[in-house]
């Protein structure tokens, strides 16, 4: 199913949906509020999307947006769902539940980032050890054992 | 039921096929649960891209899955060049083509012996470890390096191929299904490896797809998804290849599967190695500096392990601002604690191998 | 060198005889670089490299170079692969729980000095040597097999040179260069040359 089809089956059966969907890069992505992450992921796990690929987190200065691709093998594509959370005592709701693959991935977001998801069954460290302080793929990390290297380009 | 004993395995542990700790309760010799803690080989390759120009980042997907280097190196230029607009020329494209399916064979064979060794069967691995040396010269002829070979770049590959390689590839296409006929008679027609693999570790289809498997795994089960087919790129539309698929989602599927696999692989090879046609590999006026123009861009190709997808986010400098591998080991790792539960201990090693965690890639 | 090296022809030229003299040293160095067990410390894609180095086409297993998986049968420790701060505290207990005398060897470049994991990452140790005494470093990334088997060469150059009096250290002159030291190139010649030691 190319985009253009997944667009109008998404705003045939979501129409409330249907304004936040946009296309970049050839992949199409819905952008909502935090609030409603959950609820968008299992309208679009009822659509047909039954794969979690992946749960990412970027870093945007005054906001982390929240980037979880969703795949469905039925209509053959995949779109990402997008969220902002503030940087300050970011919180949103784990979509555990609704993938339990979404148990890993929550945990690594939380280990490199510190967002937290509420609800998570096991919300621990996955990567770093658990006494680690900060949060490294924050654009302000510091870490003394780090070395910047020099700019050469 | 016998008082609870927790044993600690890894994380430097011959049978846990990299540095994987495993924390066991055991009730007996039954698995009644099982805590896998990874991140011993957590690198920050992804902290690192963000201060590398986008060339520099191709080596380090190198290292990320070090059995099968040119997956993560295509994933990766792919997601390039959708960002930068590149067009890559036909030749690289086959090209591309060819290696990957060569790295698909030289990694599957990584996971079939050790699966046979996991069971006590180490004949399976030095079979099919020649197998995966002839590959590996392959490579050396081709770019010279054995094991991280930066070959995959945006725009193309790094070279065309010396005189006489085609030769060399077809000859080992020919010999290998024979070699692959005589690993599948021996090892998994043995009366003892498949008593130990049959019915260990069953995966069902819907948890294969709930808890995100891709790759062998997840065909293993029966999930007829793979990329190269259901979300067609570069030229696997013009070639064609089957796509083997298990039906009990045990160890013994999930390592037969891989075993035709490879031997789908040298039939791609061919038809591959027929279509290709003589011209350029890099795509003309590919800057040193690649800038795009700020955006995120997502890609994926189905890797030896399953989807292995790369999210670039540009934020228009010459480096990324940020870089995010989906890794396919990763999400089947995270199947062992199900699949392992109500086992025996010898049976989680061969659990755990049947997934084939690289654990360069699961840490990333 | 030790005459027992040349065991075969040092009996060959004593008629009768089958005694020989040698030194403790001799005897103990020399029994001890022929069996250089190693412990095959691989984290990362170098270990891949270690695996190919005991498997058929190189075979390392005839140098006696064996890999066993417990610490408390080896000899030597490989380090291949990147070590994290995580991985490092295993690294170190694994190396105490080896028996003495006991050797380490840095293969490839991060377990040399972090390699390219050296610039802009928070968890990686640069260099095994942080925390173990290193004997021998191998370059590479990855080395090849080939290279490991010097490094066992080289190994066996610094076991030699010990002695069981503790503070010694023998004094050992190799009448031939070792097999693969292309350091050694010079003295080849001169051998050829109709040089040499004589
Ligand atoms: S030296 Fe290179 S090949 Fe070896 S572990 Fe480090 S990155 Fe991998």
């Amino acid at each position: 199913m190319n985009i253009n089809e997944l667009r109008e089956h998404l705003c045939s059966e979501y129409p409330d949906l249907c304004p936040l969907f946009s296309v970049e890069f050839g992949d199409g992505s819905l952008t909502v509020a935090a609030e409603r992450l959950y609820s968008a992921a299992s309208d679009m796990r009822d659509l047909g999307f039954d794969r979690l690929g992946m749960v990412t987190a970027v870093d945007r200065g005054e906001t982390f947006e929240l980037v979880y691709r969703v795949t469905s093998r039925e209509m053959r594509a995949g779109i990402f769902l997008k969220a902002e959370v503030p940087r300050e005592d970011p919180h949103i709701k784990s979509l555990c539940d609704l993938w339990p693959a979404a148990n890993w991935h929550e945990r690594e977001v939380y280990d490199m980032f510190g967002i937290v998801f509420d609800g998570h069954p096991d919300l621990r460290r996955i990567l770093l050890t658990d006494d680690w302080v900060g949060y490294p793929l924050r654009k302000d990390y510091e870490d003394e054992r780090m070395i910047r290297r020099p700019d050469y380009i | 039921m016998t008082e609870e004993l927790v044993v600690n395995i890894g994380p430097s542990h011959p049978s846990t096929h990299g540095v994987c700790r495993m924390v066991t309760t055991l009730d007996g010799e039954i698995v009644r649960h099982v805590e896998v803690v990874i991140g011993h080989l957590h690198r920050g390759i992804e902290k690192m891209a963000e201060n590398r120009t986008y060339l520099q980042v191709v080596p380090l997907t190198d290292r990320l899955d070090y059995v099968g280097s040119m997956y993560a190196n295509w994933a990766y230029c792919r997601a390039v060049e959708r960002l930068a607009g590149i067009r890559v020329p036909e030749r690289a494209e086959y090209l591309r083509v060819i290696v990957c399916e060569l790295q698909r064979i030289a990694s599957h064979m990584m996971s079939v012996g050790p699966a046979g060794a996991d069971v006590g069967a180490t004949t399976a691995f030095m079979y099919t470890f020649a197998q995966r040396e002839q590959v590996v010269d392959l490579f050396e002829q081709l770019c010279g390096a054995r094991l991280t070979y930066n070959y995959v770049r945006p725009g193309g590959v790094s070279m065309d191929v010396p005189e006489g390689w085609v030769d060399n590839v077809r000859a080992f296409c020919r010999s290998h299904p024979s070699a692959m006929a005589e690993v599948d008679r021996f090892l998994f027609g043995n009366v003892i490896a498949r008593q130990r693999m049959k019915g260990i570790g069953v995966l069902a289809p819907e948890d294969a797809v709930a808890w995100g498997a891709s790759g062998p795994v997840a065909r293993g089960s029966g999930v007829s998804w793979d990329l190269r087919r259901d979300d067609s790129y570069s030229v696997y539309p013009r070639l064609d290849f089957d796509i083997p698929l298990g039906s009990n989602g045990d160890c013994y599927d999930r390592a037969r599967v891989r075993l035709w696999e490879a031997i789908e692989s040298c039939r791609i090879i061919e038809q591959a190695l027929d279509q290709i046609e003589p011209g350029p590999v890099m795509a003309e006026a590919v800057p040193r500096l690649i800038t795009p123009r700020p955006g995120e861009a997502y890609d994926h190709i189905e890797g030896a392990r399953g989807s292995l997808g790369v999210y670039l986010v540009s934020d228009g400098t010459p480096r990324p601002y940020r870089m995010k591998v989906r890794s396919p080991a990763f999400c089947n790792l995270a199947l062992v604690p199900m699949l392992a539960e109500g086992h025996t201990l010898s049976d989680l090693v061969v659990i755990l191998g049947s997934l084939d965690p690289v654990f360069g890639e699961v840490d990333r | 060198m030790a005459l027992i090296d040349d065991l075969g022809k040092a009996l060959d030229s004593s008629p009768g005889g089958s005694v020989i003299l040698t030194s403790v040293d001799a005897i103990m160095d020399w029994s001890r670089g022929k069996s250089l067990w190693t412990m095959p410390m691989g984290t990362a894609c170098c270990a891949m490299e270690l695996i190919a180095a005991s498997f058929s086409k190189f075979d390392f297993d005839r140098h006696g170079t064996i890999p066993r998986a417990d610490p408390r049968h080896t000899d030597v420790m490989v380090v291949a692969g990147t070590i994290t701060y995580k991985m490092a505290p295993a690294v170190q207990r694994l190396y105490d729980q080896m028996p003495d005398p006991k050797w380490v060897i840095a293969m490839g470049n991060c377990a040399v000095s972090g390699g390219i994991f050296y610039y802009d990452t928070y968890s990686v140790v640069r260099g095994v040597d942080e925390f173990l005494p290193v004997d021998v470093y191998i370059a590479g990334c990855p080395p090849r097999p080939e290279a490991l088997q010097d490094a066992i060469f080289q190994l066996r150059k610094k076991v030699d040179s010990e002695s069981v009096a503790p503070g010694r250290v023998r004094d050992v002159e190799y009448v031939l260069p070792l097999p693969g030291d292309p350091r050694a190139g010079d003295r080849i010649q001169a051998l050829r040359d109709g040089g040499g030691r004589k």
